[in-house]
């Protein structure tokens, strides 16, 4: 018996997956607008009500900003160089590749597990954590390790305001993060370059400092995937990796934590991880870094330029607490 | 005639990561970090072309493609285009030539030390490509300086693996390449030796007198 092959579609009439997706997205988007239109209930409520997580997707706006004290004038680094030059180890090595491998990465539902020497151990999730406190907009300088820097408008607020809520105890003298391990969305975990879960830790001062930001956004929207969403840190005075990323866990404790880098390469990656441009890196300099978008080298400032944090490390050798 | 022509492809297909380069440049499309994109893709072909000399050696006699040969100067010559491209784009956009703080890395960075070694042992590879040079040193005298490629060819392995954070899958990758290549020139040389001794045992001893 002949089985003839079936009539196949000519690929020109195969609508893009992109462009399905647009237009889906447009029709329930014109079905919502015109609908709050009619009933007069605001838009993002309305969403919220149809589709919780729709508002926790990238690109969402988010409204009542208000801004810092802490932001500097300095000219913002193109979105576009901020969601494709990432640093994401979880996804991958090249900087170039987690914008795509974290397209489809899920954000929603998340939790955050907040436990160790504290008195309210519990799993927060992570939508009322954005709603623990109003949310600032922050411009920072952010500045790699491996030399460049880039200024991102991040979204969020003080970890403080999460920590005071957690409520430490007092021998809880550290805070530790971990950012999600789950290899079946993150193919950078299948590989062992680092190891897994990626852990970074503060001292508990560090980490009540006002400028240390919980940050759930950027460029007035929610978090992209590939720069740590849902839930990161930010810490502007220290070098990029000590951000850590897609945060699950806060976990306070009396032990200094080991960083995932300072486990991989202690002699060239410490706990502290200032910004420090008279402490090299022992295979290259700190000196100068490139801003994104510069041709000509700038000069490394001490802290990255955060002196209000300078307090925190008085008396304490920088050279050997690297 | 074939070989005339292969040179011409070889040749226009060697510029093809340079005119990439410069095609993405005029189009935006370097990305974030333009300025590291040109350093590790000029370093990268760099590497990629003095490990193809290197083959060209192994391919001809595994092959038997003998006129081989007649491409390696120019795959040579390139590597060294390219190497001094990477190490331009250093000078320039990383150190705006500023002397001072180059002689100060190349001391005290061992990845500089050694990158910097390997561009400069190909400086005299480069000097001595010609036929002219060839006859003027003698083929003994040229062969022997022009080993200096294995330095070059290590070191430049070595300075890849030192600049890198943490993922070491591609110098590693580049190690593997070359430990082959070198296996091959110790596994031709110790069977050259070891038929060398058989030949010599193989002289017959002349005959005793009989009693």
């Amino acid at each position: 018996m002949l089985i003839g092959k079936p009539a196949g579609t000519p690929s020109s009439e195969i609508t893009p997956k992109s462009t399905y997706l647009n237009r889906r997205k447009f029709l329930a988007g014109a079905a919502i607008a015109g609908a709050a239109a009619v009933t007069g209930v605001a838009y993002r409520d309305l969403v919220d009500l149809v589709n919780p997580s729709l508002t926790a997707q990238a690109n969402a706006k988010i409204d009542g900003l208000q801004k810092s004290s802490f932001s500097t004038t300095e000219k913002e680094t193109p979105y576009k160089d901020v969601t494709n030059y990432n640093n994401f180890y979880e996804f991958s090595t090249d900087k170039y590749e987690p914008a795509d491998l974290a397209k489809n990465f899920k954000t929603r539902p998340w939790t955050v597990t907040i436990d160790g020497d504290v008195k309210k151990k519990q799993v927060l999730d992570v939508d009322a954590i954005i709603k623990m406190a109003s949310p600032e907009e922050r411009i920072y300088r952010h500045r790699c390790v491996e030399g460049w820097s880039i200024v991102v408008p991040w979204i969020g607020f003080s970890l403080s305001e999460l920590i005071k809520r957690a409520d430490p105890l007092p021998k809880a003298k550290y805070v530790e993060f971990t950012t999600l391990y789950d290899p079946k969305q993150m193919p950078g975990q299948r590989t062992n370059v680092l190891q897994w879960p990626y852990l970074e830790g503060l001292r508990m001062d560090e980490a009540m400092h006002p400028l240390a930001l919980l940050c759930f956004g950027m460029y007035g929207e929610v978090l992209p995937n590939q720069d740590g969403a849902p839930l990161r840190i930010v810490l502007p005075w220290k070098y990029g990796f000590k951000s850590a990323k897609s945060i699950v866990r806060i976990r306070f404790t009396g032990d200094q934590p080991l960083n995932s880098w300072q486990q991989y390469a202690p002699n060239e990656y410490g706990f502290y991880s200032n910004v420090n441009p008279n402490v090299d890196h022992p295979r290259w300099s700190q000196a100068k870094e490139r801003r994104l978008g510069e041709f000509l080298k700038r000069p490394t400032l001490m802290f990255n330029g955060y002196d209000q944090v300078a307090s925190l490390y008085s008396g304490m050798d920088l050279r050997r607490n690297f | 005639m074939r070989l005339r022509f292969t040179k011409i492809a070889i040749f226009l297909a060697a510029l093809i990561p340079l005119g990439r380069l410069a095609w993405k440049a005029l189009h935006d499309g370097l990305g974030a970090n333009p300025i590291e994109v040109i350093t590790h893709s000029t370093g990268d072909w760099t590497l990629i072309l003095v490990l193809t000399t290197l083959s060209i050696t192994p391919l001809r006699r595994i092959t038997r493609q003998y006129w081989l040969i007649g491409v390696r100067r120019m795959i040579g010559l390139f590597a060294f285009f390219y190497g001094t491209l990477h190490f331009l784009t250093y000078i320039w956009l990383d150190k705006f030539f500023d002397v001072h703080e180059m002689l100060k890395d190349i001391a005290k960075r061992r990845f500089i030390t050694v990158g910097f070694t390997a561009f400069v042992l190909m400086i005299p590879l480069a000097l001595t490509s010609t036929a002219w040079s060839i006859r003027r040193l003698g083929g003994r005298n040229w062969q022997l300086l022009h080993r200096l490629i294995y330095f070059t060819a290590i070191l430049g392995v070595i300075h890849y693996f030192w600049l890198v954070k943490a993922d070491h899958r591609k110098p590693i990758a580049y190690g593997i390449v070359l430990s082959l290549l070198l296996a091959y020139r110790v596994g031709v040389w110790a069977s050259e030796k070891a038929s060398e001794k058989r030949a010599q045992q193989a002289i017959p001893t002349p005959a005793r007198n009989p009693l």
